[in-house]
């Protein structure tokens, strides 16, 4: 077999590690669906009275605020997983065994990506359920999973790089907060126009809102305009830096 | 600098680390010839983990050429890494997965058809007395079944070198000696293996040589006896009923030192029967009463009180009162 062959299949067998971690400790699973859940309800029946937004039912411009917020919590489970799992011995053992490098993180990354799948569809059903209502056609849907998709794995790469980085899990936690907080400072639950002024300039550009409107405009059938490609970019950049802090981290480790 | 691979398994030359301003390894250089046991002996700090974690790809070395199973650990990583098997201070298992997981991740990282790593799962399982909790998982072992899982995860791929970093500490009696009979058994099977410890009971009895490591120097090398000929031989302790039978028993072997708080006599012995023997035989014939004795080997402060002149973190402060004049 070639390099090529005993990296795939390296990371293959570190993805059904991390699988098998999942349901070992489905907590961090039940969280992804929990709290997205919770927090759907909480504003489309709690406060999604108060809140106006330019035509539409609140419940269709929710959706895809509801799913980025479990995509930055699911990295939070994500970063700690990876910090726990660091300071174990069985790092240190994969580092002198002749194995790929990279199988260790990609089969974090891709385990983390897969989760959140798991998760992100099960709140779209529940949303479904209480009366969203998407127009989207089998085209744009494609179109929304692929970005679902590429939107958790550049945040599975990054909270993989933090959890790494940070090397407790408590730790890892708290950098993993930065990320929960940036859809309340995007178009994810409020339109950005009703932030004040110095505020917008951040929020109005920040990747969480070029994502959450290119989703909502897939969705509801409505244009998307530039935020699909800047929410592309915005993914790759990110899978990309994220890719490289954590292999930093990841080789730093090992120079204690 | 050898530019071609040496014959022994392992070939370490002038091997220093640097941690910051603290050096942990000062230059160090060591031979083990395949299929030997060698024991790195040493305190707490000694820089034995430091060696060992070069020695295994895990960290780079400052300067030094370092050759495991023929191929250089900063040329060719992946061929060492191929031909090692590590056991590390701190358990290396995944406390989430079971024992069989736990055995059988080891085996497809290994590239083994999927067969083999069910046959050798199975057997290592049963070996290493694992077999009723292969199905639990390993976060519930205790420190000696984690210790044994830990070992055979190491032992999957069939190593040719295995390096084992003090794998009896924080165990109990019983497991401790379990450990030894595996490590023994491996040696009979032609595996090399490299052995840090702080025990010297436990490298006199597993190693065929010992390097004694201090300070990030190797400060004697040898058989397990070449180094207990460099420690002075052990003592016998005597304890008296009152001050007037110790005396009357220091008097009887000439003036030798006598501490009345504790009623006891400290005499040097190389601790054979014949000695200890000569030694009663006198007390009998003067009727005096020996309420207690023990016997006192030489151990890794008494090597390390030899060969460095000061003792390991003062485990012996009760026996120096009694030497004290």
């Amino acid at each position: 077999m070639s390099t090529l062959t005993y990296a795939l299949t390296d990371s293959s067998t570190m993805l059904r590690r991390v699988l098998r971690h999942t349901t070992r400790d489905p907590s961090t699973l039940i969280m992804a669906i929990v709290l997205p859940g919770v927090v759907l309800l909480l504003l489309d029946f709690g406060f999604g009275g108060a809140i106006h937004t330019s035509g539409g039912r609140y419940i269709d411009y929710l959706v895809p605020g509801i799913v980025l917020m479990g995509a930055c919590y699911s990295a939070s489970a994500t970063a700690v997983a990876v910090a726990t799992d660091s300071t174990q011995g069985i790092i240190d053992r994969f580092r002198t065994m002749a194995i790929a490098r990279s199988a260790v993180l990609t089969g974090h990354v891709l385990g983390s990506t897969l989760r959140a799948m798991l998760g992100t569809a099960l709140v779209v059903f529940l949303a479904l359920a209480i009366g969203f209502r998407p127009t989207a056609d089998p085209l744009h849907w494609l179109a929304v999973t692929g970005l679902v998709a590429l939107t958790l794995f550049a945040i599975a790469w990054i909270a993989t790089a933090m959890g790494l980085a940070s090397g407790s899990a408590s730790g890892a936690a708290s950098l993993a907060a930065i990320l929960q907080i940036l859809p309340f400072l995007s178009a994810a639950f409020v339109p950005t126009e009703t932030m004040p002024g110095w505020l917008q300039t951040f929020t109005a550009n920040q990747p969480m809102t070029h994502i959450v409107s290119a989703l909502r405009g897939l969705l509801t059938d409505t244009p998307v305009g530039n935020h699909g490609w800047l929410a592309v970019t915005w993914c790759a950049g990110a899978a990309i830096a994220g890719y490289l802090w954590a292999r930093k981290a990841y080789n730093r480790r090992a120079e204690r | 600098m050898p530019d071609r691979p040496p014959l022994a398994a392992i070939a370490v030359t002038g091997l220093r680390k640097s941690f910051g301003e603290h050096t942990v390894l000062a230059g160090i250089d060591l031979e083990v010839p395949a299929g030997t046991v060698f024991s790195l002996l040493g305190p707490n700090g000694a820089g034995k983990t430091t060696a060992v974690n070069i020695l295994t790809t895990l960290i780079r070395a400052d300067a030094g050429e370092v050759w495991v199973g023929g191929h250089s650990v900063t040329r060719e990583p992946d061929a060492v890494r191929a031909a090692i098997g590590v056991t590390g201070q701190f358990s290396a298992v995944d406390p989430l997965l079971t024992g069989e997981e736990n055995l059988a991740l080891m085996g497809d990282l290994h590239h083994l058809p999927r067969r083999e790593t069910r046959r050798r799962t199975t057997e290592l399982l049963q070996r290493f007395d694992l077999a009723d909790a292969a199905g639990r998982q390993a976060a519930g072992y205790s420190g000696g079944m984690t210790r044994r899982l830990d070992l055979a995860m190491s032992l999957i791929g069939e190593p040719r070198i295995l390096f084992l970093d003090e794998p009896t500490t924080g165990l109990d009696p019983r497991s401790r000696r379990t450990m030894w009979q595996v490590i023994h058994d491996l040696a009979a099977s032609a595996v090399t293996v490299f052995l840090t410890t702080q025990y010297l009971d436990e490298a006199d009895r597993l190693a065929d040589r010992i390097a004694l490591l201090d300070h990030g120097t190797v400060v004697a090398e040898g058989t397990p006896d070449e180094l207990k000929r460099l420690v002075p031989g052990g003592h016998i302790s005597l304890q008296f009923a009152d001050t007037t039978v110790l005396d009357a028993a220091a008097n009887a072997l000439g003036d030798i030192p006598r501490d009345h708080d504790s009623l006891t006599l400290q005499i040097p012995s190389d601790g054979s029967v014949a000695s200890l023997k000569a030694l009663l035989d006198r007390f009998d014939d003067r009727s005096i009463a020996v309420q207690k004795l023990s016997i006192h080997t030489p151990d890794l402060d008494d090597v390390f009180f030899a060969l460095t002149g000061y003792t390991n973190a003062g485990a012996s402060a009760g026996e120096e009162k009694v030497t004290t004049p």
